[in-house]
């Protein structure tokens, strides 16, 4: 195990767990804090597995109590987690010959990696970020161009950033470097804030294509036992019969048709 | 040694139930513990017709616990009955359901459909505090909680338990009206109404602004108002509130409980009511009890 800092408040931390082996990207593992002022455990996005070491890569942002104290860990520590949880990215959707856009924003990036390693269509990436605090960069544009040939236009074509403030790639969101690059997906995957996943829901209707969504709701067993993570969907969900599905074990993605959000 | 306990004439194998809401249907927590090593499920609760509950954030972490407002989301007594009672038949354990309905008439609907079910026991849930209408109302006044009580009784096949809530001035009061209307058992502590602010936002954390807290913050709640009931009223009692361990479970017990049940701490540790259980086992051998009945209410 061991954990770097990427950027101001993002750790990225390594946990050797036998977890890595059945792992899907767009799954997610539940971090619980020792301390037991915090008893809730954390959904943390698998961010890269490592098969054959047996470890799984967590990207995080500090975010309040629990994730501090994740950001305290070293190498040797140990750390309590239940997973692997929800199903994942259905990478099966994107066909040969088909071209995957994959949309990652702020901390919704971390999933977008290990999705793009699984996807063996044609692929491009669009990251957003705050600033120029582009973490992770370097390893999506390694992902997005692994099967492509080692041209420069071939390599420039496969992945993106967008930033708020402008000072890397396109000014504004993930939807606004697609519309600037003139980026034509077949299918959309995403993961990011909710008004980043709405733009991606009203994008893929107009455009008539699937889009899959990762959501996020505060969650307490993780398990699909308490009902506290709901997302409302179209239809009467299978197993709760009234529109709620549970984030946790129904998704964390779901198809963009599915859900009301 | 015995660590069998029984509740109006249904015998349980040891004192450890799962707490309605914090389970599932028991299907969930499947890959975690034998249910056959648990005294009981205790079911989700379950309306005439599918619920769908509050809007989100329905759940919230405060310092030794948590609020949650589901608002009794659940898919009906018609999906309870196909689905979810034949999946916990397969088990050797009791199935406690967990009743809930917004009038009177809803509370009968489901009691009466359960009738000719193999379903062990029944809990009234009359203390959810996170749905508007009628629920926490039947639980919040002697006369109501006895009417309740009282119709229910004359519906049910299975003995009755009511689920009483913290929320009140006088639990014993509570108690004594669900004694005299006939309850069989009496099952406390549900949730403790509360509230969480988001100062960053200026905002409520939960939608339903207020929810219901559990976990050990409200133990110590729990096993005074499981002492007082204990003193109160002559028939059995579930106690339950925080329980994290079997030291927990043994506390409610010598206030006298005759059996718990283990609700948000399955979120902390899904391995809970089974540690809890075996936790009872090795305290009644270290200190030479042979029957687990010798330390139910002990503590006068
Ligand atoms: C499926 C899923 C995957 C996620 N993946 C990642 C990821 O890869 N990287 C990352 O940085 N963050 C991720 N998050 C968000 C992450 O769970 C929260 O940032 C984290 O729980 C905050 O905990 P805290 O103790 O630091 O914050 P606090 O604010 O102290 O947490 C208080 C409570 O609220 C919950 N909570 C707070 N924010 C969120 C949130 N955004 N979503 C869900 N629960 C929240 C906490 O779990 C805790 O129970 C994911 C969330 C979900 C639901
Ligand atoms: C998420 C959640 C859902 C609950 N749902 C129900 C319910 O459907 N019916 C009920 O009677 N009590 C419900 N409860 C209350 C618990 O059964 C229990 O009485 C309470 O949480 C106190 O125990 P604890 O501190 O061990 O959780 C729920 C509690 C939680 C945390
Ligand atoms: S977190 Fe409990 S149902 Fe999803």
């Amino acid at each position: 195990m061991r954990q770097t800092s990427l950027a101001e408040g993002i750790y990225d931390l390594w946990i050797r767990t036998d977890l890595a082996a059945e792992a899907r990207c767009g799954q997610f593992v539940a971090v619980y804090p020792k301390d037991k002022s915090t008893l809730l455990p954390r959904p943390i996005s698998i961010c890269e597995t490592d098969r054959q070491e047996g470890a799984l890569r967590l990207v995080y942002r500090v975010a309040g109590k629990g994730t501090a104290e994740f950001s305290r860990l070293k190498a040797g520590d140990s750390v309590q987690i239940l997973g692997v949880l929800g199903n994942g990215f259905p990478v099966e959707k994107a066909k040969p010959g088909m071209n995957a856009v994959l949309l990652g924003g702020g901390i919704g990036v971390p999933p977008i990696l290990e999705l793009a390693k699984s996807l063996s269509c044609r692929k491009q990436i669009v990251a957003g970020y705050r600033d120029g605090n582009c973490f992770l960069r370097e390893d999506l544009q390694r992902a997005a161009c692994a099967d492509l040939p080692g041209t420069e236009a071939a390599k420039g074509s496969a992945f993106w950033i967008a930033t708020e403030d402008g000072s890397v790639g396109t000014r504004g969101n993930v939807m606004g470097a697609v519309a600037q690059n003139d980026l034509r997906p077949d299918i959309l995957y995403a993961c990011g804030p909710l008004p980043m996943l709405r733009a991606v829901k009203r994008y893929a209707e107009e455009k008539g294509i699937p889009a899959y969504l990762s959501l996020e709701e505060r969650m307490a067993c993780g398990v699909g036992a308490c009902l506290g993570c709901v997302c409302r969907t179209v239809a009467v969900d299978a197993h709760s019969h009234v529109h709620h599905a549970r984030i946790c074990t129904d998704g964390p993605v779901f198809e963009a048709r599915e859900v009301d959000i | 040694m015995n660590t069998k306990v029984s509740i109006a004439g249904v015998e349980f194998k040891n004192p450890v139930m799962t707490a309605s809401g914090t389970f599932g249907s028991g299907m969930e927590y499947g890959e975690f513990v034998d249910l056959n090593r648990l005294g009981a499920v205790v079911t989700k609760g379950v309306a005439n017709v599918p619920w769908p509950g509050n809007p989100t954030p329905r759940i919230a972490e405060v310092y030794g616990g948590m609020l949650n407002a589901i608002g009794l989301q659940n898919p009906g007594i018609d999906v309870f009955i196909e689905r979810d009672l034949p999946f916990l038949k397969q088990y050797d354990t009791r199935v406690i359901v967990n009743v809930c309905g917004k009038t009177m008439e809803e509370y009968l609907e489901v009691v009466e459909r359960l009738a000719d079910t193999d379903v062990d026991m029944l809990e009234i849930n009359v203390s959810c505090p996170n749905v508007k209408e009628g629920a926490i109302a039947f639980g919040q006044k002697a006369e109501a909680l006895f009417a309740i009580t009282s119709r229910v009784k004359r519906a049910a096949r299975q003995p009755v338990i009511m689920k009483l809530s913290p929320n009140v001035t006088d639990i014993t009061e509570m108690a004594r009206a669900a004694e005299a209307a006939g309850a069989d058992a009496i099952s406390l502590i549900n949730t403790l109404t509360g509230m969480k602010i988001d100062v960053e936002r200026r905002q409520f954390v939960l939608a339903n602004r207020t929810g219901g807290l559990s976990g050990p913050a409200i133990r110590p709640v729990a096993v005074r108002m499981v002492w007082q009931c204990a003193n109160a009223v002559a028939i059995p009692i579930i106690g339950m509130g925080g329980i994290a361990t079997a030291e927990d479970a043994l506390e409610f017990l010598m206030a006298g409980a005759t059996a718990v049940a283990v609700g948000a701490m399955n979120f902390v540790n899904p391995y809970a009511t089974i540690e809890v259980a075996e936790g009872i086992e090795a305290y009644l051998r270290r200190h030479g009890i042979e029957d687990i009945r010798e330390i139910i209410g002990c503590v006068k």
